[in-house]
Formats: C-alpha cells, structure tokens, sequence
C-alpha cells in the first residue's frame, strides 16, 4: 500500500481522538447503524439458524475454492466473459491498462469496488491518461475531497451534512451552499450522467461470483453499478479470489445477510446479475465484459486451517459498526483499506504484520465483532494469533504470517518469562503476592506501563492482605 | 448461549483470580461467603494463581499454557469450579480448550472448562438464590465485562440479582454493552483509545443519576473506578459479590 500504511497508526489515532467533529459524526452514525441492524434480526432464532447457514456455504466455498475458481473461469468464458488472473495489484493493474488502452479508453467509470482501493487503482490509471471516476456517491465524494473511504460501505460515513455541502460549494463550480441530502444528490446525479454517457468503460467489484453457473452478483443501492456494468462499452470487474460460491441458490442466504447486516436494510435497491456481455438483438450492455480474479496475499491466508476463515468475510462492515476501537478513531486511522476488526486481521495477513504492527494490538478482544459477524469468522481468535505471530510466537509455523514476528521485543519476552516464573509455582506466587501487598503500592507512577494507565487513571492499590491470607482465616477447605 | 447447571451441589471449588486476589481480597471473600450462605461447602486450592489470561491475550500462548496448566491439577473433585469474574471464566471456559489442542493435557483442560461457572450465573442459575435486602434505598447502575457477556452468556444474571434487592433501584447505562476500554494490556498498548472509552463509559455512568457502579469483573472496575478517581468523579464502584454481601449481610 503505498499512499498510506499502519505504521504510523498512533499518530492517527491521536489525530482522529482529537477531532471533535469527527468523533461525533462516527458516534451518530455507528448508533444508527447498530440500531437498523438490530431491528432486522429481531427473531433471535431465525438470526442464528441464516448465521449458520452463511457461515456453513462460505466454509464450504472455502473448502474448495480451487475447483470453483476453475469452474468459474470455464462457465464465465463459456458465457462469453473473459478472466483475468492477478498474482498481485501490479499485475491487476497492468491487466486493466492493457484491457483500456486496447479500447482507448480515457474516463473510466467505477462503481463501489473495495479491490481496487487495494490496487490504488485510479492513482496507477492517472500518469497514463485514464481518468477513472467514481459513482458510487459516498466513492465520490471523498474522491472529491482526496481522501481514502473511511468505510467499506459508507466511504464518506466520517463526514456530516455540512462537511459535504461546504465540499460540494467548493469543487463544483457553480454549486450553492445545501444541506439538503435530496439536492446534494441530484447535484451528483447531474454531473455522473454525462459521465457515464461518455466513459469508454466501466468497472465495479463483485459481491457473489457463481461458479456453477458463470454468474457475477453486484449489490448496491444507488443506481450507479447497473449503469458502469451496463452503459459503457466495456465492462470490467474486479474481485478478490474468495468471493466465489458454489451454487446460484447458495447467494439468497448471503444476499440477506449481507444486507441486513451492512445498512440495515432487508434488501437492496438493485441487485444485478452478470451473466454474459450484450447478447445479439439485446438493446443494451457492454460489448465486453471481463473479469480480473486478484489473489494478493490470499493464497497464503488460505494455506493455514486457522487463518482462512479470514475468507470468509462478506464485506458488510457489521464488525466497523459495532466496534468500539473503530467508532472513536474512525477508518483512516487504521491506514490501510480495510479498516475496524475485519481490517485488523486481514490487512496485516495480506500487506504484513510488519506494516502494520499496531493492527492485532488496537483491539480490547471485546468480542462485539464476534458477536455480529454474519458469517461468524472468529475475529479475536485471529487478533490472538496475530499477536502471537507478531511476538514471534508463531504456534503454527508451517504458515507463518507475512511479516511475523515484527514486534518481537527481548524485553516483553523476558517479562513473561518472569511472568510465567511467578505464576506457574504456587511458592513463587505467594512469595511474590506477599511482596507486592507489603511493596506494591510504593512503585511510583513513571515506571513504564505504570504511567500509560495513570495518565487517565488512579494507581491500582493493592490490598494489604491478599484473598490467600483472607481465606486461611475462613471457614473454607484447602483441598 | 445456555448452558446446563447442574443441581445444587455440597460443595464447590473457588478460584479467586489474580486480580481479586492483589487488588480486591474483598469481593473475593464476600463471593465465598454468598456461596457459604446457601448451605454449600467452599474449597479455596491454595496453590491457585493466575489462569493465564495476560499472556494468552498478549500473544505469548507458551507462558499462558504452562501458568494454565498449573491449575488444571488444583480442582479435581467432579465439582463446579466458581469464578468472581467473567473475564477469566471466559478463559477456562472457552478458552483452555482452545489453548490445550494437541497437548497432553488437553482431556483434562476441556474437563476442567466444563465445570467452570461466573458466580452470579452461579448463584442464579445452580444455587437458586433468594437475596433478601437490609441496606438503605440507593441508586445504582451496572457494567457487565464484554467476556461475562459474550464469553459466557452472562448478561442479565447479575441484574436479576440485583433486581431482587428491594431497595436497590438499578439503572441502566445507555451503552451497556460497550467496551469500558480495558481489554488487559490494550489500556497500556493504546492509551490513548482506552482514555476515550473509559471516558466516555464514566459519562454514561454519571449520567444514569447512580450513586454506584456495579460490576463483576475486576479488570473494568480497576479501569472505570481508577478513572472516577482520576477526575474525581462523585461516583464509586464496586464488585458485585461484595455489593450483595454488604447489602443482604446487614454489614456496612
């Protein structure tokens, strides 16, 4: 990732904590969010029995996804559909340089695609003359403000009302200061029309990918997919490798999940269905549609038992929504793509731990996540991995993670060592309660770790005698 | 989650957590005299320590096996084993499984997790509990740990508890389910995330009116009475096994 990465993730956060404005648009929007999504899983039941059923198809998808991504690529090009393999975002980009430029091809009109915020492909397209341009109104307002989405749903969720007026009024010319949400869209509308009119292609991503039938499944709600895969003359998309399923009747259970769980809504406005390019006699659609099936790292993720599940994901963004850490700092703290739980263990899976270091550790293991996944990937269970990977602690070393053991640090080994020293010995456990009863409360506040939670904090006061002691005085057995 | 609770027993293990043990003896003792009350014998293993969490969530899994696995002998009557906290419940519940795959003592981690109980959950759920009141009227409101919740499914049996003190009148917070921003060693790695959570929890506590906080886990309690004191808030917290003694005991 080359525009941004982890590394710095602490100077963001201090920056976004800092931020008033944006820490109350997060706060409002996260509590709208978690309660349309509660009011869609009500019946408790039935959550649990389509949880489990998203859970099983994805899992089963995974088991053999090799096949189906074969299969895929037989049932797409046998409809007509060309397939493209990327090992990585270089060749996912050249890919689709080479596939606009054979068309020549200068606008290029995208729909939400977070694979190609993987790629950071508008920034690669720019030197080469293409203009790519999104439609996608939350893509196209932070498009407008230079800014990454801070969201995989909602990319301009960080910002309020007047935020994107005052935007709107300074990049448009011509455009009057509004907060009306209605107008502001139709301001949008206006200027994406000629846009999409002219454009030499479009390009979205894909939420489901058939295998069994060669079909491509795009949700969305504004319009503006069914216009860049339909309009242009050229119709590419882009998908990460994991987003294939086995069967057609495999995408309803997903379908509703995927919608409940983003936005609330029992179901999308448009969901299109891409089987073919324009067939003879059919009035519209695009003359070519390709597809470009990204691993990026994903091949790895999918070599361990443990790590795969990571694969699992649907991209609703449920976890961003509930998390506590990601509703006060906010996406672009995190500094990669992906941002919240799901981000914090697949971006350091893909771009490595040691780009992204703070990733596993920016995480209370408080398990809201967990609890709100449609597809239940076991998110603290990884950020537990990732830690121990991150440490050096690697207990499964026949696939290690990327970048692993970046925070390996003698210190904090030799600190658990003592650590374990003292607790694993009931005799050096009370000798060492014992002293920290009588000396404890002495340490002063500057020692490091100390000082971290007295900045905000009173010092822990350890009681004069411990619970061991108490009970010896008890009426209460030993063995 | 449910689980199935076995009936009332004789007798019952107590681990105390390292946490009660240093920091708050009395929410230890208080939750073995609740348990004492109901005719039940209390067993306190001497050589208990930690169940090993810090190092299990920190990513040092060796160090948090050995620490657990100098536990797993300390409890081996057929028993349940009562646990004053959520959090490390959670740990030998759901987690030494997980933490013993493929070891040698994996049978009698998972053995040892089956028996595993939150106290509340405990005292509602197996010893059937009926708290009758003698405290004065207060006000109070209450934090349940992300673990105790969703690592144990216990979320309404302590305010059932509560509930049954007749002069006690519960408020809930408006974000009860949120993170108090401890999360172990996350309060040291990320200060500065944890300083806006326990913040924002102590608002939402100031703002029920309580005169108390209540909670089961001594982790938050640490984190969320260390930042009342930090800004000298007029609240006070304290962990529920003491709250209920205090008030069903007639000890003030």
């Amino acid at each position: 990732m080359g525009i941004v990465n982890g590394k710095n993730f602490k100077g963001r956060v201090s920056e976004a904590l800092k931020d008033q404005e944006l820490r109350g648009n997060f706060r409002k929007a996260m509590d709208g969010l978690m309660t349309k999504r509660a009011a869609q899983f009500e019946d408790v039941d039935e959550w649990t029995r389509l949880r489990a059923l998203g859970e099983s198809i994805k899992k089963r998808a995974l088991s053999k996804l090799p096949e189906l991504l074969v299969q895929l690529e037989e049932n797409l090009t046998k409809n007509g559909i060309k397939v493209h393999w990327a090992e990585n975002v270089d060749q996912a980009n050249e890919i689709i340089l080479g596939i606009l430029q054979s068309h020549d091809v200068k606008t290029v009109v995208k729909g939400k695609s977070m694979v190609s915020e993987e790629m950071e492909l508008n920034h690669f397209l720019e030197p080469h003359g293409i203009k790519a341009l999104e439609a996608d109104l939350g893509e196209y307002i932070v498009q407008m403000a230079e800014e990454m989405p801070s969201h995989i749903i909602m990319p301009a969720i960080h910002m309020n009302k007047g935020q994107i007026a005052k935007l709107f009024e300074d990049k448009l010319p011509g455009t009057p200061y509004t907060e009306d949400a209605a107008k502001l869209t139709e301001i949008a509308r206006k200027e994406l029309r000629r846009e999409f009119a002219e454009a030499g292609a479009g390009l979205s991503g894909v939420n489901f990918a058939v295998a069994e039938t060669g079909t491509l499944c795009l949700v969305e709600n504004e319009g503006n997919g069914r216009m860049v895969t339909t309009v242009p003359p050229v119709h590419i998309a882009v998908t990460g490798i994991e987003k294939v399923v086995e069967n057609l009747s495999d995408v309803p259970a997903l379908l509703s999940l995927l919608t409940r769980s983003a936005t609330g809504q029992p179901i999308t406005t448009y969901f299109n269905m891409i089987s073919s390019p324009r067939k003879k006699g059919e009035k519209d659609g695009p003359e070519e549609v390709h597809l470009v099936l990204l691993d990026n790292g994903r091949s790895d993720v999918y070599r361990d038992a443990e790590t795969r599940d990571t694969l699992q994901c649907i991209r609703c963004g449920a976890c961003m929504n509930h998390c506590p850490v990601y509703t006060r700092v906010g996406g672009h703290a995190y500094g990669g793509v992906y941002p919240g739980p799901i981000g914090k263990i697949l971006t350091p899976q893909l771009e490595g731990l040691d780009n992204y270091p703070e990733h596993p550790s920016a995480s209370t293991l408080c398990n809201a996540c967990v609890e709100i996944c449609p597809v239940k990937i076991p998110i603290a269970k990884m950020l537990v991995r990732l830690r121990d990977e991150n440490a050096g602690n690697c207990p499964h070393g026949e696939h290690p993670v990327k970048g692993r053991g970046s925070k390996s640090s003698a210190v904090e080994h030799a600190s658990w060592k003592g650590w374990k020293a003292m607790n694993a010995n009931p005799t050096t456990y009370k000798v060492a309660t014992k002293a920290m009863s009588k000396m404890g409360n002495l340490m002063p506040s500057s020692l490091p770790m100390l000082s971290e939670w007295t900045s905000v904090r009173s010092k822990p006061k350890f009681a004069s005698q411990t619970l061991h002691d108490l009970v010896k005085k008890m009426d209460v057995k030993d063995d | 989650m449910s689980r199935t609770y076995p009936d009332k027993p004789q007798s019952v293990y107590f681990f105390g957590t390292c946490l009660v043990d240093l920091f708050y003896p009395k929410a230890g003792v208080a939750g073995i005299e609740l348990i004492k009350r109901e005719g039940v014998d209390v067993i306190f293993p001497q050589g208990q320590s930690c169940c090993g969490q810090p190092a299990f969530n920190s990513g040092h899994r060796d160090e948090a096996r050995e620490v657990a696995r100098a536990q797993l002998d300390l409890f081996p009557k057929n028993i349940p084993v009562v646990l004053p906290s959520g959090s490390c419940a959670g740990m030998m519940h759901k987690h030494y499984p997980e933490l013993f795959e493929g070891d040698r003592d994996y049978d009698k981690a998972c053995e040892l997790a089956s028996r595993v109980f939150e106290l509340s959950d405990f005292l509602l759920n197996v010893l059937k509990v009926s708290l009758e009141d003698k405290g004065d009227p207060l006000k109070i409101t209450w934090h349940g740990s992300c673990h105790s919740q969703r690592e144990m499914g216990v979320r309404e049996q302590p305010k059932e508890l509560i509930k049954q003190l007749s002069n006690v009148e519960l408020v809930e917070l408006k974000r009860e389910k949120e993170c108090c921003g401890f999360g172990g060693t996350f309060a040291v790695r990320q200060p500065e995330i944890s300083a806006a959570m326990v913040s924002d929890k102590v608002d939402d506590a100031e703002a029920t009116g309580a005169d108390k906080l209540i909670s089961g886990d001594c982790g938050c309690m640490m984190n969320i009475t260390g930042h009342m004191e930090h800004r000298s808030s007029d609240l006070s917290g304290q962990h529920l096994a003491e709250f209920l003694w205090e008030r069903t005991n007639g000890d003030r």
